[in-house]
């Protein structure tokens, strides 16, 4: 666009906007920043293993199911298992209900729920959070005979 | 060089320009979302873990795009308004928000129709569910000021202040997703980068976001040619035109 040739007062009306628009943005971009830590719908492993969780607060917590750490109870629906973010920490997870039909090793969840004293998450609430690929059934198979853990290699996990 | 800019603002041209589009835009927009619809529902693989849900995301992506390029197009014609003083582009403005409204809602009520089966929930707080919330509340925001102030001449004026400064929650929506920690997954699909899917499922998504486009701009041209109709009812062409239907 040619500011040049613009008429002023269209130019001045012009900067006006732009001016509306920057002082809104940096208003926001002041907030969020300010809100940061809020707006994080949960905790990652890394953050409860470094106690920036707080203790008996209801909180969201979130990771990646280990692979072999789902162990359900004898009787009843209880079900414990380890969250990690596939790096070094990792936070047990204990739940009594009903899981979602997402919910698998290798699949990255939220639980709603209490850190206990002992660094154990007790959920009251278990959310499958669902990874940004999709293929159709007979791909994900071919891919799993390929090399073993197809899911580790697909899900790109965001939780470090 | 904003010679075509200024005719285009004129109602009349752009009354006589938009009828010959109208048509062909709608028929090929239904068409298409019959077509990527049937493609979408009966012959796309399902997903290896969300199984036939996945078909909801030809429903919900191109709703959730549009309900953001929408806001992008009315704030462009906001701007329009305010600094070339076009009466057409708040026409346009005020023809725009009852539809960004609609898409959102669309967006919004199939994302929690897919959130059940796939995260175990209609809803969460995160930060991708609620400024996409706050999207769909701005256009309620620019419908409702502009109905408040009806008989107000400076009612353009202010819908276009409110469009623009509904701006800022647009980036907010786009990077939700990576600055913060949300249960919403990052996008499928986008411009830049190479999809995260075969090409037998982004293939009929692309038709679907295409059709969502051209229905949304055919209904547009449509309700901005309805209002154009109103206002000038009184002068000559629109006479004119009405004697020859």
């Amino acid at each position: 666009m040619k500011f040049g040739r613009m008429k002023s007062h269209r130019r001045n009306r012009m900067l006006i906007i732009v001016f509306i628009v920057c002082a809104a943005a940096g208003a926001t971009t002041f907030t969020l920043f300010a809100l940061n830590e809020n707006i994080n719908l949960f905790y990652s492993p890394e953050q409860i293993v470094r106690g920036e969780a707080p203790l008996g607060k209801t909180i969201r917590a979130g990771g990646m199911v280990q692979d072999g750490s789902v162990i359900r109870a004898e009787e009843g629906l209880g079900v414990s298992f380890v969250v990690s973010d596939l790096k070094s920490a990792q936070v047990t997870i204990e739940f009594e209900g009903i899981l979602p039909d997402m919910f698998r090793e290798g699949q990255g969840i939220i639980a709603l729920g209490q850190l206990t004293d002992k660094g154990v998450f007790v959920a009251e609430e278990v959310l499958a959070k669902h990874d940004e690929n999709y293929m159709p059934p007979e791909v994900a198979d071919a891919l799993k005979n390929e090399h073993q853990s197809s899911a580790e290699t697909y899900n790109k996990a965001n939780y470090n | 060089m904003f010679k075509w800019f200024h005719r285009l603002g004129s109602p009349k041209i752009f009354f006589e320009m938009s009828g010959r589009w109208q048509v062909p835009l709608l028929w090929l927009s239904v068409v298409m979302l019959t077509g990527g619809a049937a493609w979408a529902l009966l012959f796309v693989p399902p997903d290896y873990q969300q199984g036939n849900s996945v078909r909801i995301m030809y429903i919900h992506v191109p709703a959730a795009i549009l309900a953001q390029s929408g806001y992008v197009m009315m704030s462009g014609a906001a701007a329009v308004f305010l600094i070339w003083r076009i009466k057409l582009a708040d026409v346009a403005v005020k023809c725009i928000a009852p539809l960004g409204a609609s898409i959102t809602f669309i967006a919004l009520l199939t994302g929690a129709i897919w959130g059940k089966p796939t995260w175990g929930t209609w809803w969460v707080w995160d930060a991708r569910l609620t400024s996409t919330l706050v999207l769909f509340f701005l256009y309620i925001g620019v419908i409702a000021l502009r109905s408040a102030m009806e008989r107000h001449a400076g009612a353009g004026r202010a819908c276009a202040i409110l469009a623009l400064v509904g701006v800022v929650n647009l980036p907010v929506i786009k990077f939700s997703v990576e600055w913060w920690y949300t249960l919403h997954q990052p996008a499928s699909f986008s411009l830049t980068e190479k999809p995260t899917m075969p090409v037998e499922m982004w293939l009929p998504l692309l038709v679907m976001v295409v059709a969502y486009y051209l229905f949304f701009f055919a209904i547009w041209i449509m309700r901005i040619r309805n209002e154009i109709l109103l206002t000038e009812k009184n002068t000559d062409w629109v006479k004119q035109w009405l004697a020859t239907r």
